[in-house]
């Protein structure tokens, strides 16, 4: 395997373009495209502060830079290096910034949520959504990009707007049933909305495109409430990871629960086969430490991990978590559907992975924690 | 006193009563004669009573009255004391009689009223008993609730701690506001937002843009709509030909239902079977009339409860036949193997293939035996047919000709090779000798000034006939390399056969009568040396040299 020379970068921006031609880092505030096979610098481009956020449009010809200090983003030319296009928020501020899934229109979200405005790149228009809910998901687009679900709060209600992207017509406005909405999120067939409330309320509403409410459901009372909703990619199934660590999976028929799976401390089950980390780190005497060694024996220092299969039954470590706080490390925290629809992911407790996702093809995943990336391979059986 | 006199009178005569019968016998105890013995009996009796006795006055034999009368009287005391003494006894037998009774009376009353009592114990008992159930269950529900109140305040706290949460960021989201509104009060500069663009990129399908019209607004409810309904529509489809495969499903399984169990149950069974079958088949089996199935309710209930009916009958017919095997099982268990049923399907099943095999292997056999023993149709099948049986032998020989042909050739080959390593080594010989006679001449020369000349001339000669067969030489080692030599001159004309070969390598008898040109001894010499290799040879030539 082979290793390329270390590349600087800033805020974790560091993303490759959709069409895996080119990979775009920020360092402070320079814009840094690189050519994906050869690591050569392709373009650089320089912005006006140091940048915050960065996103490639989805048909990779532009990268958006966000500033949110200055309020200020910039987008940049693959094509053209010259153009430039500098969009101001003013004093109103700048929270959050996005692409449209068309790669013209950019989506600024001010400061205090107090509109979303849709600055075109194509025309002079300028669109205003009022009153954006700040949640955990307040916006979705759908997989082929024509729909945006907002979700939107007035007067202590919940109404979700979907908007044509084509032209920012406002489709469809209604009310959402939930007490204090938490997110939305599209099927990927793009015809059901599923919409779930706050944690303190276990309520999950299916809508479907025109707005109608196709089904609820709840699996419980009282108890802190949906902590994650996955769609599976064939839209069949919705899974749904709330904070009694239980994921509960919907059908697309009758939208009731199919099963559910738990995630006890002890596992028993002899289907299940339990791989622990196990890290060997050389020992070292304090003698043997000098300048030298350290600079450069690096081995030294790494530690090696290997991953063993645990005998059943095996006993995962739990962090009972303050329960005087907010927002508590229990529950259902990530969930991954598979590409091909056989595997689901989970991820309870405290553990230190802050993002999961499945490779396109279905065969691995990749495990992010905060200093370490882990690859878990799935053998798939032969079918025939 | 008159009273008492009186009982006493009636005492006396009461108790007189008794001796007057006896007095009868007092008369007849005390006659004149046995005065003394009476009164010694009498003293007797008075003694053992305590009393002072009698004395007999021994003056006439008489009585004195005054004892007598002191031992009546005393006598009668005695007597009414007895009296006395009875007439209580009497009345205390009285009173314990009756005594006696009120105990009994009481006895029974108190057993009565000990069963009564006894009742109401276990009745208590059991009273007692209930309640102490009842105290558990309410124990029980005490706990739970305690347990359920545990946890709806755990949840009240978490609840509480999430809205305080949320309260106090709204609150700081709030003065943030605040601020920021205070801010922008003061600061009269204020930046209006803008966008500037270099210029306008086109949009990502090429299209132009379109004007927003009210066209424009049905034509994307238009496309909504249509979006729901392709999903509708493909989900319909999907779930269609998943009812379809089901329905396929059940009718196979009705099928195989009937046919298990039509051969145990009688008629009337079948028929109600049949019939729902035609039913059904009429109206399901038939494709095209497909719209009509799915509201046909009639029919797809019918076929469903038939399902239902059948697989309940083949349901108690698979238990009666478990109770019965299970029985027979139970019977076979004393001295017999017992195998259980799955072992007995697959031997039977095993049994089944092999004589099945078997079967087919006679039926092979039978074919072949009548295509041999039947005449073939015309000659040229015959002689074609002729040699079918030693075809395989005849295709081993050709194999094994092939191999012996091959086989000859390398040995050719080999042989070949064989002779020109032999030519090759003869050349070499003959050079070797050539020096080595050069040499040995050189010896002479120096050695033998005298015999030089003619031993330089016979050494000349046999250089110069070193190629001629017979030299008639005497004991000289250039005698043996000019037989030698022999070969090389036959080898480069044709290929010598191998006994030429061998001969000229005296590794066997020479027939041409070679070993004329030597002494016997040394042909036999070096024939015995002489076995096939050059070295050994050129040894023989060097030993021949040492006594020199």
């Amino acid at each position: 395997m082979n290793f390329s020379e270390v590349f600087k970068q800033s805020n974790q921006l560091c993303k490759v373009s959709p069409d895996g031609k080119y990979l775009a880092t920020c360092v402070q505030y320079r814009l840094v495209v690189r050519d994906f096979n050869s690591l050569q610098i392709a373009h650089l481009y320089t912005c006006l502060d140091p940048v915050m956020h960065m996103e490639w449009s989805s048909d990779s010809l532009f990268i958006l830079c966000a500033m949110y200090k200055r309020g200020l983003v910039q987008v940049w030319s693959l094509e053209q290096p010259d153009w430039h296009c500098k969009i101001d928020e003013g004093s109103i501020g700048l929270v959050s910034s996005r692409w449209s899934p068309d790669g013209r229109h950019v989506l600024n979200t001010t400061e205090f949520n107090l509109r979303v405005t849709v600055w075109s790149l194509c025309t002079k228009a300028v669109s205003y959504i009022k009153y954006p809910k700040a949640c955990q998901k307040g916006v979705d687009f759908t997989a082929d990009g024509r729909y945006m679900a907002l979700a939107e709060r007035r007067e202590c209600k919940d109404y979700i707007s979907v908007f044509v992207c084509d032209d920012w017509h406002l489709l469809r406005h209604f009310e959402s049933e939930t007490q204090d909405l938490a997110g939305l999120e599209w099927s990927p067939n793009c015809c059901v909305l599923a919409v779930w409330d706050n944690c303190l309320e276990y309520k999950l509403l299916l809508y479907s495109l025109d707005g109608r409410l196709l089904s609820s459901y709840s699996a419980y009372e009282w108890s802190l409430g949906i902590k994650s909703v996955a769609w599976s990619p064939s839209s069949q199934f919705l899974a749904v990871g709330s904070y009694d660590e239980k994921v509960r999976i919907l059908n697309h028929i009758t939208w009731k629960k199919i099963t559910e799976f738990e995630h006890p401390a002890t596992i028993i089950n002899t289907k299940a086969v339990v791989f622990k980390e196990v890290e060997k780190r050389p020992v070292v005497g304090s003698e043997d430490l000098s300048i030298h060694q350290l600079t450069v024996d690096n081995s030294l220092f790494s530690t090696q991990s290997k991953y063993e299969i645990t005998q059943l039954p095996a006993q995962v470590p739990v962090i009972k978590p303050d329960p005087d706080r907010a927002n508590p490390k229990i529950g259902i925290s990530a969930l991954a559907f598979s590409a091909d629809n056989r595997f689901l992911a989970t991820k309870n407790g405290s553990f230190q992975v802050l993002s999961l996702f499945w490779h396109c093809s279905g065969s691995s995943l990749v495990l992010l924690s905060k200093e370490h990336i882990c690859l878990c391979y799935v053998e798939a059986e032969e079918e025939k | 006193m008159s009273p008492s006199r009186q009982n006493l009178h009636h005492s006396l005569h009461s108790t007189m009563a008794l001796p007057k019968t006896s007095y009868s016998v007092l008369s007849a105890f005390c006659t004149e004669e046995n005065i003394s013995q009476c009164i010694a009996y009498i003293n007797q009796e008075v003694c053992s009573l305590g009393l002072t006795g009698v004395s007999l006055e021994s003056k006439s034999g008489s009585l004195s009255a005054v004892p007598v009368l002191n031992l009546l009287y005393e006598v009668l005391q005695l007597q009414r004391r007895a009296q006395r003494a009875l007439h209580e006894l009497e009345t205390q037998q009285l009173k314990n009689g009756s005594d006696l009774e009120h105990l009994q009376h009481s006895n029974c009353r108190l057993k009565d009223q000990l069963e009564h009592t006894r009742r109401d114990n276990s009745g208590l008992h059991e009273g007692e008993r209930q309640l102490q159930l009842k105290i558990k269950t309410l124990q029980n529900w005490l706990k739970s609730e305690k347990e359920e109140v545990q946890k709806l305040q755990s949840i009240i706290s978490s609840r509480a701690t999430q809205y305080n949460h949320d309260t106090k960021r709204k609150e700081r989201e709030c003065t943030k506001l605040k601020e920021r509104l205070n801010q922008l009060l003061m600061d009269k500069r204020d930046k209006k937002l803008s966008i500037e663009i270099s210029n306008h990129v086109g949009r990502s399908d090429g299209k132009r843009g379109l004007w927003k019209t009210g066209k424009m607004e049905a034509r994307h409810e238009g496309e909504m709509y249509k979006a729901l309904l392709s999903d509708y529509e493909t989900r319909q489809r999907s779930l269609m030909m998943e009812n379809s495969e089901l329905k396929k499903v059940l009718q196979h399984m009705k099928k195989d239902m009937i046919t298990i169990l039509s051969p145990k149950k009688p008629e009337p069974a079948n028929d109600s079977l049949e019939q729902a079958v035609s039913e059904c088949e009429e109206e399901i089996g038939d494709p095209s009339r497909e719209t009509l199935e799915q509201s046909c309710e009639q029919a797809r209930e019918q076929l469903t409860n038939s399902i239902r009916l059948q697989w309940r009958k083949l349901k108690s017919h698979m238990e009666r036949l478990d109770s019965q095997a299970s029985l027979v099982a139970s019977q076979e268990r004393e001295g017999e193997e017992m195998m259980s049923r799955k072992e007995h399907e697959e031997e039977m099943q095993r049994m089944r293939m092999e004589l099945q095999q078997c079967k087919e292997f006679i039926h092979m056999q039978q074919q072949l035996l009548q295509q041999q023993l039947s005449s073939p149709c015309d000659e040229e099948t015959a002689a074609l047919l002729n040699d079918c049986y030693t075809l395989e032998e005849k295709e081993r020989l050709k194999e094994e000709w092939r191999l012996f042909n091959e086989q000859k050739r390398n040995f050719e080959r080999e042989r070949k090779n064989f002779t020109e390593a032999a030519i090759r080594l003869g050349h070499e010989r003959k050079a070797f000798e050539e020096d080595r006679a050069a040499w040995l001449k050189t010896q002479f020369l120096n050695m033998t000034p005298f015999v030089d000349r003619k031993r330089s001339a016979l050494s000349d000669s046999a250089l110069s006939v070193g190629t001629e067969p017979e030299a008639k030489l005497q004991s000289t080692p250039p005698l043996v390399t000019k037989s030698l030599f022999s070969t090389p001159k036959a080898a480069s004309v044709k290929m010598p056969s191998t006994a030429d070969l061998y001969r000229t390598l005296h590794l066997i008898p020479d027939s041409r009568g070679h070993g004329k040109c030597q002494s016997g001894e040394m042909s036999t010499k070096s024939r015995l040396r002489n076995c096939s290799t050059d070295c050994s040879v050129l040894s023989f030539v060097r030993d021949e040299n040492s006594p020199i």
